[in-house]
């Protein structure tokens, strides 16, 4: 039974609160650096070994940190592990270092990461914090090689830098760009909300707020949740 | 006596007009253009415009299908916009891009939002600029009239003054499949203002805008007006009912933005024609445009100043 709630910690990251397609969260590091699918891996490892990193130490020092300094304390935490990763891959893996860019360093400000803070690591023990950021960290490294992986097959005609149709047919250069993005980000979500309605689940909804990690300690979210009704 | 009252809900006035009545008119409008573009560009052109048309047909059937919905190929919309979109395609393209063309504007940009009437853009511009930005290549190889295996300049990325009036006018210029005269379409413009399909606001604006800004930055305002894809993009495609302003304040501010954008891509940007984005971007304004110029009723202003 014990062991069973520490796998739904895991698993729940995965599929069930996907960070990405359920959460909507790290929108941006999503659609900015899956032009390929080995981006995909790159981004999503790196963010895996800081929010493992991160949850552990938040969940740590969820009673000694005040309530009202959180946000600048997990922030600090957080960007330290970020700058211990960003080492790690300029010294030994330059080209994804280079094809990730400023979306590396950007990693301490990625939803994910606070989110799962904010959400998990400052309410939970250590054991459950490690492995939800575990599970998170998979869901969203999944999730952005598919993504990666559709874009690269459909833009460049290629599959982790292999040829795969690009000698048959022109690829779509546009999947590679902005838009595609938005196109595979969206019908991604589409099919993922399909699915879960289908199984009875809740959808995910547009409300701007509804998927904030800072939504109940936000005044905003109120006022904007009035106004709706 | 009792015959007499006929007790029924709101709405009792309805137009006879159907969607597939209006679009039939379109493609009516559209013919001339059509076919002159098949003569001048021989049957490779017919070929795309067939592929675009069927593909866009089988893109809303098979989406219908998949999703149960209604069969909304009677509404005749999906022609429309399968015609539409190959008409603004060059003659040579491979055809399998003119399929993937029409399925991106059927599929991606009119279903995905919830089909006929909800789409935020119109889907033969969004399909265009997917397959410009995609195949720049093949998207921009363009055929002189009756010409052999040649490609050519359109008369926009031509020198200044290598076309006159009469060969703009008549299409005889390289270019988009239906796009070149601007004769023909300005008939069908006509034909389709005359049926009432189609209000003369949006593209006497576009039109009139792309004049006056070409005359202001001192290029000829004679070729900028008759040259590109501007009358095919004026009265087809930014008139569409969908994204475009409802009120006629708004379609002379749309008409006049689209104007105004195409000169400045035209004239700064590194696109030779900038009809497709300039109509793309306004678009996207319609809500706040239509938002802008809503009729007040009567009296709240005097509420809302005390």
């Amino acid at each position: 039974m014990k062991n069973n709630k520490y796998l739904s910690f895991f698993t729940n990251g995965i599929i069930k609160e996907n960070p990405v397609l359920r959460l909507m969260l790290g929108t941006c590091p999503t659609l900015a650096v899956t032009t390929a699918a080995i981006n995909g891996i790159g981004m999503g490892v790196a963010a895996t070994l800081v929010l493992i990193g991160s949850n552990l130490v938040i969940s740590l020092l969820r009673n000694i940190i005040p309530d009202k300094v959180r946000i600048p304390a997990y922030i600090t935490i957080i960007a330290g592990f970020v700058t211990i990763v960003q080492m790690l891959v300029k010294a030994f893996l330059p080209a994804i270092d280079a094809s990730l860019g400023i979306y590396l360093p950007l990693i301490v400000v990625n939803c994910i990461i606070l989110g799962r803070a904010e959400m998990f690591a400052s309410k939970n023990p250590v054991l459950p914090s490690v492995l939800d950021g575990l599970g998170m960290g998979i869901g969203f490294t999944a999730t952005l090689t598919l993504m990666g992986a559709i874009r690269e097959l459909i833009g460049a005609g290629t599959l982790l830098g292999l040829p795969v149709t690009v000698n048959f047919i022109n690829p779509m250069i546009v999947m590679l760009l902005p838009p595609g993005g938005f196109f595979v980000f969206g019908i991604l979500v589409a099919v993922s909300n399909k699915l879960a309605s289908a199984k009875g689940k809740k959808t995910v909804d547009c409300n701007s707020c509804g998927n904030c990690p800072m939504k109940d300690s936000c005044k905003i979210e109120s006022e904007v949740a009035t106004d709706a009704q | 006596m009792q015959n007499k009252f006929i007790v029924s809900s709101s709405p009792h006035l309805h137009t006879p007009d159907s969607t597939g009545g209006i679009m039939f008119d379109v493609i009516i409008a559209l013919l001339p253009a059509t076919i002159y573009g098949i003569i001048i560009f021989g049957y490779r052109a017919a070929l795309i415009i067939l592929v675009s048309i069927v593909s866009a047909l089988l893109s809303e059937f098979v989406w219908n299908k998949l999703t149960k919905k209604e069969n909304s190929l009677y509404d005749l919309s999906a022609v429309v916009t399968g015609l539409l979109l190959a008409l603004n395609l060059p003659s040579s393209l491979p055809l399998w891009m003119a399929a993937v063309g029409s399925a991106v504007a059927i599929i991606i940009v009119k279903q995905m939002f919830g089909g006929l009437g909800q789409n935020f853009v119109n889907p033969a511009i969004a399909a265009r600029i997917v397959l410009l930005v995609s195949f720049p290549a093949a998207m921009t190889k363009f055929y002189e009239p009756f010409g052999e295996i040649v490609s050519s300049a359109t008369p926009l990325a031509a020198e200044t003054g290598a076309y006159n009036v009469k060969d703009l006018l008549l299409g005889m210029h390289a270019g988009s499949i239906g796009e070149t005269s601007s004769l023909l379409l300005l008939i069908g413009g006509i034909y389709l203002i005359l049926r009432k399909v189609i209000s003369p606001a949006i593209p006497c604006c576009f039109i009139g805008a792309v004049f006056v800004f070409s005359l202001i930055l001192g290029s000829d305002p004679i070729s900028a007006i008759f040259s590109g894809g501007l009358f095919i993009g004026a009265f087809f495609m930014a008139t569409d009912y969908v994204t475009s302003p409802a009120m006629p304040w708004g379609q002379i501010i749309f008409g006049v933005g689209c104007g105004l954008l195409t000169v400045i891509i035209r004239e700064f940007a590194a696109l030779p024609e900038g009809v497709s984005y300039a109509i793309l971007l306004m678009n996207i304004l319609v809500p706040h445009i239509n938002r802008l110029t809503a009729r007040k009723p009567f009296g709240t202003e005097a509420a809302n100043n005390e």
